[in-house]
């Protein structure tokens, strides 16, 4: 199975808005909820009550941008698996469990078949995969494929585990080999863009760059006209001159 | 990358057995009985042990055999056919040579083609690592085949080959060092390209408290200063005494330090190996920032 | 070749039973799927329930993690009673028959005698309306929540402003808003709805803005960051306000027709300077335009005028607006005047200002929806003002909250954007004025129930809690002069107040879920001390303490009397109407909580356990006329207990199961919750869904609701009479005076009109200390009790003190390095972190990060007991000592808020502790439940 598909019929994948995400962790432990009670061995946490060291296939990792004018800034930058069109986890593994489906793309470990090397986990740039130290295999984000065709959920509920718990609206699922799908037009819409383009990994998940931040009172700071100004215009400048103002607009009334 | 001792000494005994299999091999005259036994014995133990001791860092063993299924794409299930093709032809070879005395000079130069595709099969392993930008390298594969060889050499007492090989396998290590610590850079990977976030990035908080496996495994750090001394002993061990105890008279006893000096030092540069290699995904745990942020 | 056969369609369990998350107060519905095991049924995966109207399906980190929570190791198993020394965490495991026994042993005799010698304070409680109740029933002055150390100031300043508040009691109108501003808010109670709007204004293409000295969380994703200096948002605001006067950008219609603004303020010298004028109803009186004169303000044809003036007996009463004017378009409030001690550059406040204003008004829009006001005026559209705000501890947590909640409200007010679309709008039961709330009660009588509820808003020093000889007549000193309207009570002078004896000694200190011994105390290792003192003869200086908790927490080793809790997934709750419920602004709404799964340990829901403890001590309305128990247990009690009559706990299903609101109680009530998915919703009629305070419509729904049991419409109070009140009689009118030492404090901090002082002056120990030290709350953890879930513990494990750029470079800190830092009163040492995005003279951490060894079934080398660090070590209950020795109590002066932010701080940079762990050490505490096991790694 570790041959990539030539093509899959779609791309199935998650698009996740950083200018959205709030760094709350919701993700993260419906995750480890769902797919510890789901998809092959529950997900491990050793030493859970001391040191721990758990099993996660999602994780919400923070960064600081610092400009050199403007103020700092703060990135939640959640990340799972980004289901590659050109995953190198797939080809380098020798006994065939790791895979990418053909009908949409889902990159899977099957764990009947893993022989815990770790080869596959040293291939992702993204460190997607991690091994579960119990179970002896390796583990990835499944793109909850128990979830989005399971006839035993409401068909509301066929979607990642993350996706429905995310209470800020950052993680999307969809179908991004499908340019009229929702999550293709909001990848259009706002810049999506991949990881590590230059790793050649072809993502497919996609990532929505944080807005533009600070623009109240960059102009002022910036001396380009300020086109709030007229916003404070005074009309007076002396409690007096103000009750007067008041006077007169309350006769106009 | 974490160096595991497991792969530590396997990449290094498996490639001096793999490299006296292909000598032994290519011998216009190779030793018959009780020598070839010993040869053989040798061969066999080095390359064995380095088999054996790979599988200890499976986590799930009883899978190991399913490695043979992906050859068509796998570099390490193709070291695991190699390494067995390798094995069994040089048995039969080695039987030839033990009991019955009789030189299959074909079947040994399969084996030793066999033998050295071993030891490129597991220098892909590492060379194919785009996220590992310091094994990925044209001086990976060579720099596997030439120590691989020069121990080879040793081991089967060619001296002047030994020489000559030491001495190339120094230059490629001298190389690989060099490029490798320009390899981060070239790849192109950097926070920014990671994150696609602008500015100055540095890491607020990590995802969790504790370690995961990808920080123990990945995002092993080695303090520079350790790395140029380690680099020195590993470059004199492994190349610079070995040359000069074979340029001397030659004893069994100088020749046993010449390649026990040589094995050290391949254990060391196999050490840095791993240690030195900086995984991509360290960024995102905030590692290597400081000289990304140093170069910017 | 081809692809492995996988499951697609896993049963996620046999059943799904759905009730209402508890892992923290945003109290969101869950789905618990539940798996039938030959071991019983199991928890096998928990999801938001999609129906409900707090989280539309979505949870948190905490609430996909309750599975854990649920399982923890640390759950208590039975009732303990103490055996080693106070905090030694040594018991052993006793009968309930046995712990009510202890309880009423001790209980009984202080009833007979004297109440007051209870105190009994509940801490995250979400059972107020029957814990007070309980209280009440037993006669003790001595009750409250945990509300006057965490939010009083935010919950008082709104009430008192506009009849509710932020906080979980309202909300932005989140489909319609433009422009959402959050002035210190790092989490919050509704924690998901704000989550879900934040991602709501943004789909939208709205603007959030965030004032806060820290950039994480919300304040990350606000498209613009105001790195405010804490404790000046007060400045910031009223000059905001002063921008705003001074272009006119106010909402004239809205503060004329639902405003004190045009109300008249007696200029009299004497006892009457500074109340608004009243007809001889009490109604505040308005002058009249149309009719040139004074008139009451609800009128039905009254013409309120704003700058209306009436000139009697020789003064000039002036409306508040007036007031405002002169007050706040002074120069001390322009941008320029404040930019330096906010911290934020003049032109940036003045775009904010000017941002604000556009959006205000530029945005403006009418919703076409007919409605009429309480004065009877029919109007065809509603006015929509969209920006809203919402904030939280970060401006209610400092010694000045309450006046910058007030200012904050004014600013909304003048926009005209509460109660408007796009603006703030609240939940039921608010909007609901101060003085439609209860008053504090006091009175004890030996053997009998107090003479009425305990919490409550005074108006006047008339209200207050004095015993005659004019002390304080609760252990906490609420509603005394020290701190007049404290209305949620004084949770954080309890133990130090118990322990000095002061006002007087308490004989049985109960606690429910508060970690009193650890995070939820100022100068935590104090209060282990004072928990712990002993008097001469051995016997402890607090008698006896019983301690209800679900957990081994720190607070456990301190009791002498363990009540073992379920958890959340095991008992029945109710989130009440009467409390704290779970509506929204379009909707009431209430809800449950049920066992979904049974204990497997000997531990009882506090709440039934209560009702069997009053029963024993024979507490009126627990017992039946023949002495026996009335209620069976706590459900009983929700579904039989009338409050008024045919309004109860719940107000779903009541009667025959047809009836919202008032009706007969239900037998089958719970079971019909349950059906339901686990609450029960009224929508509010669309033409009653704005400007609630004044609309009709929503007036008549409310009562039909029984939230009310007549209309009460009332105007915004812009200027608060109760502080005009105080400030009077620190004057010397009346008749109950303050003592002489607390007249100035009254005079100068208790402004009707909304004023800024700086809380961090007292702090600052004479200039050696000058960093601002703040926690903020994250967002994976609730307090301490998110430590024990094997999933978040491993997200926020330790919490290194973050530094901003300038004082990390000023002192040359470098990663993996160490500081101590020191306050007047104390010192900790914990490794630091850099942050960029931070105010530059703030330095903080997480909240509760920091365990004792041996608490929570942890290991010991568990990071959060070596690692991990509280900040409240260095903050005291008390400030530091004034000239004349006097120590006042580290909260805001008005209503007795704990200013937990308003500590300053020393820092210094030390080499690593060679054991790598923080300071203090507070020593380690047996665990009466065992350690954690080493692997978990199940499935159901
Ligand atoms: N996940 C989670 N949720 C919780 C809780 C929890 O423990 N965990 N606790 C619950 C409880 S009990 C409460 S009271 C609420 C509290 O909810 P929040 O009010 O959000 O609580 P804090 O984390 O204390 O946040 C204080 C914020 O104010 C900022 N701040 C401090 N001083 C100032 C200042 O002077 N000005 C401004 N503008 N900002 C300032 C801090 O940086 C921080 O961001 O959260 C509730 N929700
Ligand atoms: N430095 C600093 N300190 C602070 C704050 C701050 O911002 N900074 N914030 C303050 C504020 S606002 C608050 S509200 C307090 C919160 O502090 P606490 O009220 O102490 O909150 P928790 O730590 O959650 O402790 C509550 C206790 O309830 C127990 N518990 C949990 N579930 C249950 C249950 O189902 N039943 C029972 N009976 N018990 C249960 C827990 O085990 C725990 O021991 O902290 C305060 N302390
Ligand atoms: S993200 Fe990593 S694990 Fe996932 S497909 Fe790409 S390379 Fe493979
Ligand atoms: S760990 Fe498992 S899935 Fe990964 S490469 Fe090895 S065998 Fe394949
Ligand atoms: S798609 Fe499923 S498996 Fe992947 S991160 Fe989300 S919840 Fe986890
Ligand atoms: S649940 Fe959503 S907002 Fe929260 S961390 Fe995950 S992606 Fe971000
Ligand atoms: S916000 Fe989270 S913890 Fe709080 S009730 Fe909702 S889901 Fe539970
Ligand atoms: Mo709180």
């Amino acid at each position: 199975m570790t041959a990539l598909p030539a093509s899959t019929q779609k791309k199935l994948g998650l698009v996740i808005d950083l200018d959205t995400c709030v760094g709350c962790h919701a993700c993260v432990t419906a995750c480890k909820g769902w797919n510890t009670q789901n998809y092959g061995a529950p997900l491990s946490d050793r030493n859970a009550y001391g040191d721990a060291e758990g099993t996660f296939l999602n994780r919400i990792h923070a960064y600081q941008s610092q400009p050199d004018q403007g103020l700092a800034r703060t990135t939640h930058f959640p990340k799972s698996c980004l289901h590659c069109d050109d995953a190198p986890c797939v080809t380098v593994c020798p006994t065939g469990a790791s895979y990418k489906r053909a009908e949409d793309g889902i990159v899977l470990v099957n764990e009947d078949a893993c022989m815990g090397c770790g080869l596959c986990a040293w291939a992702c740039p993204y460190g997607a995969r991690e091994v579960d130290e119990v179970a002896g295999i390796m583990k990835k984000c499944t793109l909850c494929v128990d979830r989005i065709y399971n006839e035993n959920i409401p068909e509301i509920d066929r979607q990642p585990a993350c996706v429905r718990t995310c209470p800020a609206g950052a993680r999307h699922f969809g179908d991004l080999a499908d340019p009229a799908s929702d999550i293709s037009i909001l990848v259009a819409e706002r810049g999506g863009v991949d990881l590590m383009p230059e790793q050649g990994t072809k993502p497919v998940n996609k990532y929505l760059p944080p807005r533009p931040r600070d623009t109240i009172g960059a102009a002022q700071m910036s001396d380009d006209e300020d086109i709030l100004a007229p916003f404070l215009a005074p009309v007076a400048e002396e409690p007096a001159g103000f009750l007067g103002w008041l006077d007169r607009s309350l006769e106009r009334l | 990358m974490h160096p595991a001792p497991s792969v530590i000494l396997f990449s290094t005994l498996s490639g001096a057995g793999f490299g006296l299999f292909v000598f032994l091999g290519l011998m216009p005259v190779p030793p018959v009985g009780w020598a070839a036994f010993v040869f053989f014995a040798v061969a066999y133990a080095l390359s064995v042990a380095g088999l054996l001791s790979a599988t200890f860092h499976l986590k799930n063993k009883k899978n190991a055999w399913k490695s043979y299924r992906e050859w068509r794409t796998s570099w390490l299930s193709r070291e695991a056919w190699a390494a067995v093709f390798a094995l069994l032809t040089m048995a039969v070879y080695a039987i030839a040579l033990i009991f019955f005395g009789v030189h299959l000079a074909p079947v040994g130069w399969l084996g030793a083609i066999l033998s050295l595709a071993t030891v490129f099969t597991t220098a892909m392993i590492y060379t194919q690592l785009r996220a590992v930008p310091r094994w990925n390298q044209t001086a990976t594969p060579l720099m596997f085949l030439t120590f691989s060889l020069a121990g080879g050499a040793m081991l089967s007492g060619f001296v002047t080959v030994a020489a000559a090989f030491l001495l190339a396998a120094g230059g490629v290590l001298l190389w690989h060092w060099w490029k490798g610590d320009r390899r981060f850079a070239e790849a192109g990977t950097t926070i920014q390209s990671a994150t696609r976030l602008h500015d100055r990035v540095t890491l607020f908080e990590k995802p969790h408290t504790g370690d995961n496996y990808l920080t123990r495994e990945m995002v092993f750090r080695v303090a520079r200063k350790h790395a140029v001394k380690l680099r020195v002993i590993a470059f004199v061990l492994a190349v610079v005494f070995p040359l000069i105890l074979l340029l001397l008279p030659m004893s069994h006893a100088l020749a046993a330090v010449a390649i026990l000096s040589h094995l050290a030092g391949v254990l060391t540069t196999r050490w840095l190996f791993f240690a030195e290699a900086e995984h991509v995904v360290g960024l995102y745990y905030g590692a290597h920032l400081g000289k990304q942020a140093r170069a910017a | 070749m081809n692809q492995p056969i996988v499951d697609l369609h896993p049963k996620t369990g046999d059943e799904v039973r759905k009730t209402t998350c508890y892992m923290c107060a945003c109290r969101c519905g869950i789905d618990v799927h539940i798996k039938h095991t030959p071991d019983g049924d199991k928890v096998a995966y928990i999801e938001g329930n999609r129906d409900h109207p707090v989280n539309r399906g979505v949870l948190c980190a905490k609430g996909s993690a309750g599975i854990m929570q649920h399982n923890a190791p640390s759950r208590l198993r039975s009732p303990m009673k103490r055996t080693g020394p106070r905090g030694s965490g040594e018991f052993e495991p006793i009968s309930w028959d046995e712990a009510y026994a202890i309880a009423e042993s001790w209980l009984r005799p202080i009833r007979e005698t004297d109440p007051s010698k209870l105190a009994f304070f509940t801490g995250r409680d979400q059972s107020q309306s029957f814990t007070s109740w309980w209280a009440q029933a037993f006669g003790t002055p001595n009750y409250a929540a945990h509300g006057g150390f965490c939010s009083v100031n935010m919950a008082a300043g709104g009430i008192y402003t506009m009849g509710g508040a932020f906080w979980e009691f309202g909300q932005p109108d989140w489909d319609r808003t433009r422009m959402f501003v959050l002035f210190g808010v790092a989490e919050d109670h509704d924690s998901n709805p704000i989550k879900m709007g934040i991602g709501k204004v943004k789909a939208n293409g709205g603007r959030i803005v965030g004032v806060n000295p820290v950039r994480s969380g919300y304040n990350a994703v606000a498209d613009d960051w105001f790195g405010v200096t804490p404790g000046t948002d007060g400045l910031l605001i009223l000059s905001l306000v002063h921008c705003l006067l001074k272009a006119g950008k106010i909402d004239l219609p809205y503060l004329r027709d639902f405003t004190d603004a045009p109300v008249l303020i007696d200029a009299r010298p004497g006892e009457t300077h500074g109340l608004p004028l009243k007809d001889d109803d009490g109604h505040p009186l308005v002058w009249c335009r149309k009719e040139g004169r004074p008139r009451c303000f609800d009128a039905a044809d009254v013409d309120p005028d704003l700058n209306g003036a009436w000139d009697q007996d020789g003064v000039t009463h002036r409306t508040v607006m007036h007031h405002m004017a002169h007050k706040y378009l002074d120069a001390r409030y322009a941008p320029e005047a404040v930019a330096d001690r906010v911290g934020i550059p003049a032109a940036r406040i003045r775009a904010f200002a000017a941002e604000i204003a556009r959006v205000a008004f530029d945005e403006a829009f009418l919703l076409d929806v007919e409605w009429t006001d309480f004065r009877g005026r029919t109007r065809k559209t509603m006015q929509g003002r969209p920006v809203s705000f919402h904030a939280m501890r970060g401006i209610s947590a400092h010694a000045n909250g309450f006046q910058t909640c007030r200012a904050l409200h004014v600013l909304q007010i003048l926009l005209g954007s509460v109660e408007a679309p796009g603006g703030f709008r609240f939940k039921p039961p608010y909007p609901k004025p101060a003085t439609a709330h209860p008053k504090p009660h006091c009175k004890v009588t030996p053997g009998a129930p107090l003479d009425g509820p305990h919490l409550g808003f005074v108006h006047g020093p008339d209200d207050l809690c004095l015993r005659d000889d004019g002390s304080p007549a609760r252990i906490d000193k609420a509603f005394s002069w020290d701190n007049p309207m404290s209305a949620h009570g004084m949770m954080h002078m309890v133990i130090s107040n118990a322990h000095a004896g002061d006002p007087y000694r308490i004989d049985t200190l109960f606690l429910y879920m508060a970690n009193m011994a650890w995070n939820s105390s100022m100068n935590t290792s104090g209060t282990m001390r004072m928990l712990s003192d002993t008097n001469e003869d051995g016997s402890y200086v607090i008698p006896h303490i019983i301690y209800s908790d679900a957990y081994s927490s720190e607070m456990v080793a301190y009791a002498d009397l363990i009540l073992p809790d379920t958890t959340y997934l095991e008992r029945h709750d109710c989130i009440s109407m009467l409390d704290r419920p779970i509506c929204e602004a379009e909707a009431a709404a209430d809800g449950i909580r049920w066992p979904v799964v049974q204990p497997d340990r000997d531990v009882k829901g506090f709440q039934t356990a209560m009702i069997e403890l009053g029963a024993r001590l024979g507490l009126p309305g627990m017992v039946n006329d023949d002495g026996g128990q009335k209620y069976a247990d706590y459900a009983d009690y929700i579904q039989r207990h009338e409050r008024r009559p045919n309004v109860g706990p719940l107000m779903g299903f009541r009667g025959n199961g047809d009836a919202t609101g008032r009706g007969a109680p239900n037998p089958n009530q719970i079971e019909e919750y349950k059906k339901n998915g686990g609450f029960a919703l009224a929508h509010i009629p669309l033409e009653a869904q704005f400007f609630k305070p004044w609309n009709r419509a929503y007036q008549d729904w409310a009562v039909d609701l029984a939230l009310y049991d007549k209309p009460q419409p009332y105007i915004f109070t812009l200027w608060c009479e109760p502080l005009a009140k105080f400030r009077l009689a620190a004057e010397g009118y009346g008749d109950r005076q303050p003592p002489d030492h607390l007249r100035h404090r009254i005079r100068t901090h208790f402004d009707p009109l909304p004023i800024w002082w700086d809380p961090t002056a007292d702090h600052d120990g004479g200039g050696a200390f000058t960093i601002n030290a703040l926690t903020q709350r994250p967002m994976a953890m609730y307090h301490s009790w998110g430590t024990q879930n094997a999933w978040l513990r491993q997200i926020h494990g330790r919490n290194p003190m973050y530094l901003p750029t300038e004082i990390w470079t000023r002192h040359g800190f470098a990663e993996d390095d160490w500081a101590r830092i020191t306050s007047p009163h104390g010192e900790i040492t914990v490794p630091v972190a850099h942050m960029p995005a931070l105010n530059g003279n703030t330095i903080w951490t997480w909240n509760a990060i920091g365990k004792r060894k041996g608490a929570w079934a942890l290991h010991d080398d568990a990071p959060e007991a070596n690692k991990g660090f509280l900040l409240n070590h260095l903050i005291h209950e008390l400030m530091p000592p004034k000239k004349d020795g006097m120590r006042w109590s580290n909260s805001d002066p008005i209503t007795g808020q704990a200013a937990w932010f308003d500590l300053k701080v020393a820092i210094e940079k030390v080499p690593a502790p060679a054991d790598g762990r923080t300071r203090p050490d507070t020593g380690r505490q047996a665990s009466p439940v065992g350690q954690g096991p080493e692997v978990v790694a199940w499935k159901v």
